[in-house]
């Protein structure tokens, strides 16, 4: 049963990537590269961890999850039309005049949009600030927090470590998108984050280190981080999924071209038949 | 203007006791502070209701965030600190997430302006309002006294949405009533007149008062309006008062670009029939010395208004 289910988020996953690359690529827009690493982190979150109502979005028991790194967008909105948060066909209006689905995304626009994101390093401060409500008000939902790993240069994820670690909440769980490259290049020659793990550790956190394309290690792991303070980093290959995208930063944020999209959905539908 | 009370007291201070009053009336009212809460005074809602306080550390972007988080779960929240550091410090955090998001989040600042003092120009907010104001749907105000500034605080928390609130560090004698009004978008005449019109929010308010008194002794019949409410701002009334007076005098201790006196500019752009000029800090930074002396070098005394304007208006 359990290992049917992973399959069944697997598929979902090459699915979904499909969705990215055409998207991307019919629009002319967006950030792939990144979208492509996070993508199975966000299809364990939606359909599999995650307390939603995609028709009651409001729903105030809700757990929450926030997009810290907003230009996923991408692959944010996928997901989120996979739950039925608006009809699948409106993905194609990424970035396009009059869209709810901006560029980054725009809580005042689309539904399932918990804040606004985009500038780097605020998510965290926003979930941090939901769970201390959620504290406040004795539930027990968690708040999920995505961040980039080259958004942890900036000094206000830690900033927002300290405070919940200070406040010592447990009803929040951030998963690092640790795929190692920032635009400008690889993280660790841009700005140096390692130990990572340490830093968290010492801002009073638990870490947990896992493969971030392994589905059963990630839905087992954001099971189990419920009522806890902790940091999953999450290895994961910008480009996942498509052999000449796959640690290409080329791709930050740039799309396919026509004829490398149909490549990309040659080679997903392939691994697709293999699940 | 005969000023109705002796008495002097800071906007500050009114905001400290005007928290308690309604920590006690709303269960939903939360707020938080960078390290600063014996400055601000939301250390006596902090001391009342320790619970709905949160002290954010000297850290004042995460302070932002967080607020904005907890106002998502359905909570009206209030953040403090110095002018200078909100939203100068933490523009982004306020622009990207908390207006954006459109967070019932009010910012109410203390330490607005030159009136700081001995603390220098680094502590010398002259840039908030027009930071502030030029964030789409930010709403500002700057109360020109104590009384004032407790009408202005119940308004904001009972309206939805973010604001920036500016408040001075410094004693201001008390020139509005229990029954003045506040309306969020309003100006208000506190004295009628037909020569020239003078403008002013926040501590200026009583020097224009000061400056019309002087002068009423020569001649000249200036009203006086106090814009608490710079966005929205009364557009009606400056334009009634422009058609009258034909000569507009904005007076502010703030820098002339971007704060009151912009704005006042911005209202009257299609009117080329009035003179408009702007009394306030001239693009420098400020410096040390006491409140009133402040004013008087940087021309925002009532006999420095005095002299600018029978200079321009002989």
């Amino acid at each position: 049963m359990y290992k049917d289910s992973i399959k069944i988020l697997e598929i979902k996953s090459n699915i979904a990537r499909q969705k990215i690359i055409e998207v991307t690529t019919e629009v002319e827009g967006g950030h792939l590269a990144g979208s492509l690493s996070c993508i199975d982190i966000l299809i364990a979150i939606y359909f599999k961890v995650l307390k939603h109502k995609p028709k009651n979005p409001n729903w105030e028991n809700r757990d929450r999850f926030i997009l810290s790194k907003g230009h996923g967008a991408p692959a944010l909105y996928t997901v989120l039309a996979m739950n039925k948060y608006f009809p699948e066909e409106e993905l194609f209006t990424l970035r396009k005049i009059n869209s709810r689905l901006q560029g980054h995304p725009d809580c005042k626009k689309l539904p399932g949009i918990e804040i606004s994101t985009g500038s780097l390093g605020q998510g965290l401060s926003v979930a941090v600030g939901m769970a201390l409500g959620y504290k406040y008000d004795g539930k027990n939902s968690q708040i999920y927090c995505l961040l980039g790993d080259g958004e942890c240069d900036e000094g206000q994820v830690w900033e927002a470590a300290m405070f919940a670690s200070s406040y010592n909440l447990k009803n929040i769980t951030i998963i690092i998108d640790r795929n190692g490259y920032q635009i400008d290049g690889r993280t660790e020659d841009v700005m140096k984050l390692e130990p990572l793990d340490l830093k968290w550790k010492s801002f009073g956190w638990e870490v947990e280190e896992i493969d971030g394309h392994d589905m059963r290690k990630i839905v087992d792991v954001l099971d189990k981080s419920r009522g806890r303070r902790i940091v999953i980093i999450a290895h994961t290959i910008k480009g996942k999924g498509v052999s000449f995208l796959e640690n290409n930063n080329a791709y930050h944020a740039k799309p396919c071209s026509r004829k490398d999209c149909k490549r990309a959905i040659v080679e997903l539908s392939k691994k697709y038949e293999l699940i | 203007m005969e000023i109705l009370n002796e008495l002097k007291k800071s906007t500050r201070q009114a905001y400290g006791e005007v928290l308690l009053e309604l920590g006690k009336e709303k269960d939903n009212l939360f707020v938080m502070d960078a390290d600063l809460s014996v400055s601000t005074k939301t250390c006596y809602f902090a001391k009342s209701f320790p619970k709905r306080f949160y002290n954010a550390g000297i850290a004042e972007q995460n302070m932002i965030g967080i607020a904005s988080g907890l106002s998502k779960t359905g909570k009206t929240v209030i953040v403090s600190t110095l002018a200078v550091f909100t939203p100068g410090r933490v523009f982004d955090q306020v622009r990207n997430t908390l207006v954006h998001s459109n967070c019932d989040v009010k910012i109410v600042a203390t330490h607005g302006g030159i009136s700081v003092g001995k603390d220098g120009s680094s502590h010398q907010s002259i840039e908030d309002i027009a930071l502030a104001r030029v964030i789409p749907g930010m709403r500002v105000i700057v109360p020109c006294d104590a009384v004032e500034t407790k009408k202005v605080i119940k308004k904001v928390v009972d309206t939805k949405g973010p604001f920036y609130v500016r408040l001075g560090r410094a004693d201001v004698p008390v020139i509005t009533s229990e029954e003045t009004e506040f309306e969020i978008g309003k100006g208000y005449v506190l004295k009628e007149g037909k020569d020239v019109t003078l403008i002013g929010c926040g501590m200026t308010v009583f020097e224009i008062l000061g400056a019309a008194d002087i002068l009423a002794s020569e001649n000249i019949d200036a009203e006086v309006i106090n814009m608490s409410s710079i966005k929205p701002i009364d557009g009606d009334l400056i334009i009634e008062s422009a058609n009258k007076t034909k000569k507009i005098f904005t007076c502010e201790e703030h820098s002339i670009i971007g704060g009151l006196g912009s704005a006042v500019l911005e209202t009257l752009e299609e009117k080329i029939d009035v003179f408009v000029k702007r009394i306030g800090i001239q693009d420098c930074f400020g410096e040390s010395g006491l409140p009133e002396e402040l004013f008087e070098k940087y021309g925002l005394s009532a006999t420095k208004i005095t002299e600018k304007v029978k200079k321009y208006i002989g």
